[in-house]
């Protein structure tokens, strides 16, 4: 997301929804700043959604998330006003969707915004071919025609030799897989995904998911996906928008969030997700560690009185342009220093070094079997910090929540000073 | 006012002429007679024509025609079943008169139908509209048969056509309340679904929530036809014709085979129609995904159409048009 600037495709203003029989007198409170228990307590009426303001980008994967009943599902229904917004407005495309006729509204449900149900909500009378062909039957498209891009609808989710079942012939997955293809088959530009695969064991969820960015990589949809599960967000989702008791808390990419969460609320979420997956060695390296510049003034000698005064055994080598060279220790610089060569001949010979990218599942080996921290060095061979088996072990160790996880970027600057000579 | 109000005896002073009233109510309302008229004409229509082709055809064709019925929806046990039972019927004498109840009951279930199947559709769209029929047709349900007769004699007279229309007041409600409850209970997220697909109010009620509230429906036609052939029985009182006569009859006279045997012909009528109803409300998948026109006598004259056809079509030696074989009907 952080290349090309993308289009919003759905613009959130101020929207509000209250379920009850005087919406208007809970909106009222609403706007006074009375809270959901409150108002449900006096009035009867039950907050869904206040005052939501974002913007989903074109083909991106926007994950909502929040405890139940923080109105992740009427939020989402709104979109395609199987709820009817009490106040505010949804943009889709430019147009304020809330303003539509019933004419206008059910061409969007055809044609523009389709849906995944979590119950997967298929035909049960239906073969798997008529429950997928459904929306454009109701479009009023040819027999022929609505059953031959269903039944291509059912190839991308590889269901085509079960295009004559019905749905209770189907395991769950498949189940899914159906409804997936069902929202596939009038080729929408947006997609509305709630818990759609809570209800798979957790293997199929995952094939599942996968199955999704496939499809996304075929072909960009604007998905909105409401989930439960933290793993799942942050696999596939671009951003994520969280959600308490009605108010959208933050907005912003996993990491974004991870890294800065708005409130304790948004760090509980957080908590127990397995880092290894999430952080990658740019959020753990530290600048800590002494670097020595190759320069022809600077011999090992200068390199050794270095890492005494910083009480260090290895030295991190950098040359011009901060091109990452390799690792020095001080054993090495003092044979190099009798030698009398340059420092580049202190360098110890296999240094293993780690892109930024590295999740740390994947950095676990080569940090434990290395004597020193791993040099982290970028695509353009910069160096760019390194991670020390303390920083790992702190990393994993860290159930994220009761402090700010040790991100590269907030420890930068106080170790800028230490470095360079 | 002489007589002294004694309150251990108050009904001796405390009288209410509320018999006269419902008198009184009765001789307006029946002023009303091109009202009544209106209603007895369809209903005086329909079972002509219902009456009329069932004892247009001579018995031993008709007793064929309905086994072939039983054939084609229920299976040739049932067939055979009925084929001798209504065989054995029409030895002991009851022929003609079973006609006579078929007739009735097949006319009040049809507008029972007519009637039931709109009103339950209006009620499951409807809170308010359901709570307001909930009470008559707990009153229609609860209160005797005989109750019935007396107001219907009085504003529609005696015969067939009362008979009908009393026995269509009784046996609607079940049919009613069924189909509101068929309708209710497809479930939520179907509905939410196909709304979400975009359909249109009469989409949904059409293609999602009719097809799923059929089987409660098909029930609720299913019981509307016993109730219709037990009151049919009760309506021979107000001089119905039929079996419920040779029953009424049987009593009156204390002529234990008159009743038995109109008893009888009751007894089979309701196997045949309870069994064929239950059928109906088959979806095509239950019945191992046969189409109903490629089972039972009408699938079996298709395929020996469809072999002949192939055969002719061989012997003229055109192999591009393929014998139009089930899927001439898709
Ligand atoms: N149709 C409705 N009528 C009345 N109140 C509703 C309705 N739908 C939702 N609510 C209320 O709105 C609030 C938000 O519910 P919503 O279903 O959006 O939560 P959710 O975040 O999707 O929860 P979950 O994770 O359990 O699905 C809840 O307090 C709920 O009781
Ligand atoms: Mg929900």
């Amino acid at each position: 997301m952080t290349d090309t600037p993308k289009r919003d495709k759905i613009v959130v203003r101020n929207l509000y929804k209250v379920f009850g029989d005087r919406p208007q007198e809970g909106m009222r409170l609403v706007r006074e700043g009375r809270d959901k228990d409150e108002i449900f307590a006096q009035t009867g009426q039950t907050v869904g959604v206040v005052d939501a303001n974002f913007n989903i980008r074109e083909g991106e994967i926007f994950v909502i998330m929040g405890l139940s009943g923080s109105g992740k599902s009427t939020m989402v229904r709104m979109f395609n006003r199987l709820y009817e917004p009490t106040s505010g407005s949804i943009e889709i495309d430019g147009e304020d969707i809330t303003r539509l006729n019933d004419e206008g509204l059910r061409k969007l449900r055809r044609d523009t915004v389709s849906m995944v149900f979590q119950s997967f909500a298929l035909m049960p009378h239906m073969k798997v071919i008529d429950n997928v062909a459904f929306g454009l039957e109701l479009g009023g498209i040819s027999r022929e025609e609505r059953h031959q891009r269903a039944l291509h609808a059912l190839e991308q989710v590889g269901l085509a030799a079960n295009a004559e079942s019905y749905p209770d012939e189907l395991s769950g997955g498949m189940q899914q897989r159906v409804g997936l293809a069902r929202a596939l088959c009038a080729d929408p530009p947006i997609l509305l995904m709630d818990e759609a695969f809570s209800a798979l064991d957790p293997l199929i969820r995952s094939e599942m998911q996968d199955e999704l960015l496939m499809l996304q990589e075929e072909k960009q949809r604007t998905i909105i996906f409401i989930s439960h599960d933290l793993d799942e967000a942050m696999r596939i989702g671009d951003r994520i928008a969280i959600m308490q008791g009605g108010v959208v808390v933050q907005v912003g990419t996993p990491d974004e969030i991870l890294k800065n969460p708005a409130n304790d609320y948004v760090r509980s979420f957080f908590r127990g997700v397995d880092v290894s997956k999430v952080l990658t060695a740019r959020d753990i390296a530290r600048r800590t560690q002494v670097t020595l510049i190759d320069k022809p003034e600077q011999g090992p000698r200068a390199a050794i009185r270095m890492l005494e005064t910083h009480d260090r055994e290895y030295g991190y080598v950098i040359g011009r342009n901060r091109r990452f060279l390799g690792v020095a220790s001080l054993a090495s610089l003092d044979e190099a220093r009798k030698a009398d060569a340059a420092l580049e001949k202190a360098l110890l010979p296999d240094c293993p070094t780690i892109t930024p990218e590295t999740h740390l599942g994947e950095l676990m080996n080569v940090v434990a079997t290395t004597p020193y921290a791993v040099p982290v060095v970028d695509e353009d061979g910069r160096y760019a910090g390194a991670v020390s088996r303390s920083a790992l072990l702190q990393a994993l160790d860290n159930v994220i929540g009761d402090e700010k996880p040790s991100g590269a970027s907030t420890d930068a600057a106080p170790t800028e000073a230490r470095e360079g000579v | 006012m002489n007589a002294r109000f004694n309150p251990l005896q108050p009904f001796d002073t405390l009288q209410l002429p509320f018999n006269e009233w419902v008198r009184d109510f009765f001789n307006w309302i029946s002023g009303a007679r091109s009202f009544f008229r209106a209603i007895r004409q369809p209903v005086d229509w329909v079972l002509d024509s219902v009456e009329g082709i069932l004892q247009a055809l001579p018995p031993g064709l008709m007793i064929v025609v309905i086994a072939l019925i039983a054939w084609q929806l229920v299976g040739p046990r049932l067939a055979i079943g009925s084929f001798l039972s209504l065989l054995f019927v029409g030895m002991i004498g009851a022929y003609p008169q079973t006609m006579t109840t078929l007739a009735l009951v097949l006319t009040a279930v049809a507008f029972c139908a007519a009637i039931g199947i709109p009103l339950g559709i209006l009620a499951s769209r409807s809170d308010r509209f359901e709570q307001g029929l909930r009470p008559v047709l707990d009153t229609m349900q609860t209160t005797p048969a005989f109750v019935y007769l007396v107001p219907i004699v009085v504003l529609f007279g005696i015969g067939n056509v009362p008979g009908v229309i009393v026995t269509i007041i009784f046996a609607v409600a079940p049919l009613i309340r069924l189909t509101n409850l068929g309708i209710r209970q497809v479930p939520k997220d179907v509905i939410e679904a196909a709304l979400a697909f975009g359909a249109s109010p009469r989409q949904l009620l059409w293609r999602v929530q009719m097809p799923l509230a059929t089987k409660t429906i098909m029930a609720g036609v299913n019981q509307s036809l016993m109730l219709a052939l037990s009151m049919v029985v009760i309506a021979s009182m107000i001089s119905v014709g039929g079996l419920g006569q040779m029953v009424l009859r049987g009593i009156g006279r204390l002529d234990m085979g008159l009743a038995v045997i109109g008893g009888i012909g009751i007894v089979v009528l309701a196997i045949i129609l309870d069994r064929m109803t239950q059928a109906l409300a088959q979806s095509e998948r239950e019945r191992g995904g046969q189409r109903m026109l490629d089972r039972g006598p009408i699938g079996l004259m298709r395929r020996l159409a469809a072999r002949g056809k192939g055969a002719e079509q061989a012997s003229a030696a055109q192999p591009n048009t393929a014998p139009a074989r089930s899927d001439a009907a898709a």
